[in-house]
């Protein structure tokens, strides 16, 4: 136990938290009631009125004052948010009007009745949801509401009053108000105001006593009030302790279960512990087992079991789901796991023969529980328990396939009934009961059994035609095979339900596994999309829509089938879920009205977006289903941030290659512009130096290096300029049908004078088709191979230039005599500012010329490959697409 | 040319090109007079009345093309255009408008001096009134419709001899693919370029000793073909 003092004198963590994330929230005053007429509206409007007068700005949400005038006389100077009119079946309603109060943002808001239900087509269904919304946005709140509406008193209160409230609130609410109020008025003083008038018009006053306003209930709905509001106090209380480290005379970690079944009772179990573990300060969770049968239930019992569940998570608990087949067994394990100090289960509401047959699961639990104190609660019957389930047409067919099995057995039985003896026999109906068993499940092979011991006995049993037995012997045979015949179909059944549990289990993790290879498959975000659309609406059958956030606004970004419509109402609701982080639409308690569910897709950190599938008009999705949807939306959103987190990966790659480029750039630029600048500079002085002397000779070699270097000056230039417009897009081709003989003499023509120390060995093959190339920017592809090919190669050898057609296209080849290519750089001599290292040779040029060349020649369609050759020195190959070739001419060519 | 020397008003706003041209042209013994802008231009060439007009299209206040169309509204003066490389299609247009050579900046000396007398030559002229044309080894006589080279007699198809008769009258300049279809081929044809390709193809088999380098029919790279002079010996440069 020290260990535990220690902790419970370090602040807690989570005490702490919720602290602070009451400080960020708006402040929640309730001023709680016993009844109606005690006067909570007054109270509150007083209450308001001083803090008006503090100069706080606070605004009237919704204010009921039924009439009373004195109440009526408290609003005077209190701004109203004027309320929404919503049209409804013909009706206009008014509501309280939630997106003003939000953009008004007063400091301070009164919100009447609390546990009102708006009208059909608000955002929420529930004003107790509004209010949460409006304390979220840290507006202040002040409200009012009756006890009898509390989720967890609804059960006491409706014994109390006989009536059942059907406006409920989540005790949470009054959990996590900063201050409660008690507005407490005696029942002889309410009673005297009833009579006064002051609550009600008189003929409503007169039936309201007699019905609701007995003394008796009076004085039960004020104890509950007080003491409800003494918890509250007492809560308070022990946080602050919490919160500051005071140790004090905490009670031992309860922690209750409540052990929830498919039967009506379940939701009051669900209260029950909720109370009790509130009065014991105690941890508590819902658990249900999901056996192998749960898949026979119908829909309406299994949507009842996840409401009730999620009634649970309403009133502070945890629900949880746990597959299994003994309920008793896995409760207690799951139970004792959890370290559960009670298990709170309803009374059975099976019938005695299943009972016997399968055991009591209460039995068996307060059997297995060990030191676990278990609690039954009594089912109060009152709720209107489930239409019985009718065996479907399905199961019909099932119990007439089962007879005509056991028919077919007498058949048989018949036939061979003069070679088998008796006993042997009854081997041919067990077979028929095993065989339905195990195709048509437990009822109709139970039918099956009982169907063969009639027949068995009537038709083979002396003596014959007649459900009498004879012999003593005959009676025990009967006895045994009907033992044996039920038995086997217990087992039989059971094995089937499993398998099909299995096979239900088995196919929802088929689709999800289906779903993440196919995430993991898609790479970029528009595929990951695209394909989370696809899947999602070939596997569920339901119109799907994906929506990502961009900016502050939440867009569109995939849907199928691409014809599906998702009108403003649901763009809002799907908007909501975004904000909030939580379901919205069909089935959920924000905006249900919408036939779209919106899922939150929430990735480790965030939410990434909204899942929305169509639900058709009056279905529902049913809870298997939903959680099989979270978990898609969810692995979804885990693919959504891995494409978002590649596609920023990229960028970063991008950038740092920019990076690397610029920086190659400059350093390309500053030396290939100084270096010619500087000869031309350092010739020009010398040549002006008026006292040196020069021979006309020398004087010529100056003025010749000032001209190369220009050239190459002006060289540079051009590079620069056709790199800069092939990357900008700028670059547009002028093409025009041509022979690349033309473009090699003109290139050739262009060049002459660096060519002027090289022999040239030129090889056009005649008859070439035309290419619709653009000649001046082809034309600079050559001049920069050229170039190229003389800067490698030593002065005095030759350059070779051919051109020939190779199938469907026409290949240039520009070859040297020199050292060849580097391996190391065959690879990226063409990239940018790449240079091949010229040791100690002359200047490598500007890395720029063969990254021109194959710009060029890609937009043309064409390729460039450079390569070495055989004989030594480089080759560098263009390949040009012969489109077609030129329009034919418009009369025959002249013979010559 | 006669005894007077040749007038060349210098349209450019840089003074160091100006500069340079002023002094290059100067020892050619031709009269340099200069203007930075393009209605100083216009000004100069009505009131001066120079031979010829060296423009650089990039101007900053009237665009080039614009000052050779407005002077040509009035005036058939000679105008030689400078502009940088790459913009084929300005200098198409600036023929198109009346312009009657370009040089591409950075240009050598001598093929400005070459265009300069070339298109003067053609302006005094008019018309070639020499019916035979004698460069290196090429020879066609224009009245006899004969083309030898080194004496021997080539036979040229009619669309060929067309095209290079063009080529000769207006020898030393530039002829677009336009001019020469519209010459040859007639109105319609002006978009064709393909037809002039292959007729040049077959004429440079014919008359060129290494077609895959010519001599006499020389390529302007996206503008059309010229003629080279025989005085023209140089390499035009880029």
């Amino acid at each position: 136990m020290t260990e535990h003092d220690d902790s419970e004198r370090r602040p807690s963590p989570d005490a702490l938290l919720s602290m602070a994330q009451q400080e960020q929230r708006g402040r929640l005053k309730v001023f709680l009631g016993a009844a109606p007429g005690v006067g909570k509206t007054y109270a509150m409007l007083e209450a308001a009125q001083v803090r008006r007068r503090e100069g706080i700005d606070v605004v009237i949400g919704v204010v009921e004052t039924h009439g009373r005038q004195e109440t009526e006389a408290l609003l005077e100077g209190l701004e109203v948010i004027p309320r929404q009119r919503i049209e409804y079946k013909g009706h206009a309603l008014t509501e309280m009007n939630l997106d003003a109060i939000l953009a008004r943002r007063p400091k301070l808001v009164l919100v009447d009745e609390l546990a009102h239900t708006n009208a059909p087509g608000s955002r929420h269904p529930k004003r107790y949801q509004d209010v949460e919304e409006i304390l979220a946005a840290a507006i202040d709140v002040y409200t009012t509401v009756n006890i009898q509406h509390l989720e967890s008193l609804n059960d006491v209160v409706a014994q109390i009053t006989g009536i059942r409230v059907a406006e409920r609130i989540p005790d949470r609410l009054l959990d996590r108000a900063d201050e409660i109020e008690l507005i407490d008025l005696s029942p002889d003083e309410l009673l005297q105001r009833l009579r006064e008038g002051k609550v009600y018009v008189p003929e409503q006053a007169e039936k309201a006593v007699r019905n609701y306003f007995r003394p008796g209930n009076l004085t039960a709905l004020r104890e509950l009030s007080l003491r409800r509001t003494a918890q509250r106090v007492d809560d308070q209380m022990r946080t602050y302790m919490h919160a500051h480290a005071i140790p004090g005379p905490w009670p031992t970690q309860d922690r209750i279960m409540a052990c929830v079944s498919a039967g009506p009772g379940s939701e009051r179990l669900v209260r029950s512990s909720k109370i009790r573990a509130d009065r014991r300060h105690a941890e508590w969770l819902a658990v249900y087992v999901e056996t192998p049968a749960h898949y026979r239930r119908s829909e309406a019992e299994r949507d009842r079991i996840a409401q009730t569940l999620r009634l649970a998570e309403q009133l502070g608990g945890e629900a949880a789901v746990i597959p299994g087949e003994n309920v008793a067994e896995e409760l207690v394990r799951y139970a004792k796991s959890r370290n559960v100090t009670e298990l709170m289960i309803g009374k059975s509401s099976r019938p005695r023969w299943r009972e016997i047959l399968s055991g009591s699961i209460v039995n068996n639990l307060i059997r297995l529980s060990g030191n676990i104190d278990v609690y039954v609660i009594t089912d109060e019957g009152k709720q209107a328990s489930l239409p019985a389930t009718r065996p479907s047409p399905r199961h019909l067919d099932a119990y007439v396939w089962s007879a005509v099995a056991v028919s077919v057995a007498a058949l048989v039985a018949r036939v061979l009934d003069d070679v088998l003896t008796l006993p042997n026999l009854s081997m041919i109906f067990l077979a028929a009961v095993l065989l339905s068993a195990t195709i048509w499940g437990l009822g109709p092979s139970i039918f099956a059994s009982i169907l063969s011991i009639l027949v068995y006995d009537f038709f083979f049993v002396e003596p014959t035609f007649t459900l009498t037995v004879a012999s003593p012997q005959d009676v025990f045979a009967l006895v045994m095979l009907l033992i044996v015949a039920i038995l086997t179909s217990n087992l039989a059944g059971r094995v089937r339900d499993q398998a099909r549990a299995a096979r239900r289990r088995e196919a929802r993790t088929n689709v999800l596994y289906e779903f993440s290879r196919e995430m993991a498959a898609s790479a970029g975000l528009d595929n990951v999309l695209r394909a989370i659309a696809k899947d999602l609406h070939e596997s569920q059958g339901m119109d799907v829509a994906v929506f990502l956030p961009r900016g502050t606004t939440l867009d569109l970004s995939a849907i199928q089938p691409t014809d599906a419509i998702v009108d403003a109402q649901a763009r809002a609701a799907a908007t909501w879920t975004w904000q909030h982080s939580e379901a919205t639409g069909s089935g959920t308690d924000t905006l249900p009205g919408v036939n779209w569910l919106f899922l939150p897709m929430q990735a480790a950190q965030t939410t990434v977006g909204v899942l929305g599938l169509r639900v058709e008009k009056g279905k529902t999705i049913a809870p298997d289903q939903r959680r099989l949807l979270v978990a898609m939306a969810n692995q979804g959103a885990v693919a959504i941030e891995r494409a978002e987190l590649a596609a920023v990966m990229e960028e970063t790659r991008v950038l740092a290659e920019t990076e690397r480029l610029r920086t190659a750039m400059l350093s390309s630029i500053s030396h290939d512009l100084r270096t010619p600048l500087a000869t031309i500079s350092g010739a020009t002085e010398t040549l002006l130096d008026m006292d040196a002397e020069y021979t006309p000779e020398e004087q010529r070699d100056l003025l010749e290096t000032i001209q190369e270097e220009a050239a190459r000056l002006n060289r540079f230039v051009g590079n620069l300029l056709d790199m800069t417009r092939l990357e900008s897009g700028a670059l547009e081709l002028n093409c025009d049908w041509v022979e690349i003989g033309d473009v090699i003499g003109a290139a050739l023509g262009r060049e002459a004078s660096f060519l002027a120390n090289y022999r040239l060995d030129v090889d056009v093959e005649p008859r070439l088709p035309m290419l619709h190339l653009d000649f001046v920017l082809m034309e600079q592809v050559l001049v920069n191979l050229l170039d190229n090919a003389a800067k490698f190669s030593p002065p005095g050898t030759t350059i070779h230039l051919s051109a020939q057609k190779a199938g469907k296209m026409v290949q240039v080849d520009v070859m040297d005599e020199g050292p060849g290519i580097p391996l190391e750089d065959l690879k990226r001599i063409f990239d940018k500012f790449h240079r091949v290292r010229g040791g100690d040779r002359r200047s490598a040029g500007t890395g720029l010329g063969l990254s021109i060349c194959q710009g060029i020649v890609e937009a043309h369609g064409g390729a460039i490959e450079a390569s070495n050759r055989a004989e030594g020195g480089a080759l560098f190959r263009i390949t040009l697409p012969v489109n077609g070739g030129p329009p034919k001419m418009r009369q025959e060519l002249d013979g010559g | 040319m006669g005894e007077q020397p040749v007038r060349v008003l210098v349209v450019d706003d840089e003074p160091q090109i100006r500069r340079f041209l002023r002094t290059s042209l100067g020892a050619y013994h031709y009269q340099v007079a200069e203007a930075a802008r393009g209605e100083e231009a216009i000004a100069k060439t009505a009131t001066d009345r120079p031979d010829i007009l060296v423009l650089d299209l990039g101007l900053p206040d009237v665009d080039g093309l614009d000052v050779i169309r407005r002077i040509r509204e009035w005036s058939s003066i000679p105008i030689i255009v400078l502009s940088v490389r790459d913009r084929e299609t300005d200098k198409i247009q600036a023929l198109d408008y009346g312009a009657d050579d370009y040089v591409t900046k950075p240009f050598s000396m001598g093929e400005l001096l070459a265009r300069i007398r070339a298109t003067l030559r053609h302006r005094l002229r008019g018309e070639t009134d020499q019916p035979v044309y004698h460069n290196g080894a090429l020879t066609v006589d224009l009245a006899r419709r004969l083309v030898t080279i080194d004496g021997r007699e080539v036979r040229l198809a009619p669309k060929e001899y067309e095209i290079l008769r063009t080529l000769v009258v207006h020898s030393g300049k530039v002829m677009t693919h336009q001019q020469l279809l519209r010459q040859v081929w007639g109105l319609g044809y002006e978009n064709e370029t393909h037809y002039l390709r292959v007729h040049i193809g077959q004429l440079r088999q014919k008359i060129e000793a290494d077609p895959a380098q010519p001599r006499y029919i020389i390529t302007e790279p996206g503008v059309g073909y010229r003629l080279r002079d025989p005085e023209d010996n140089r390499a035009p440069e880029r």
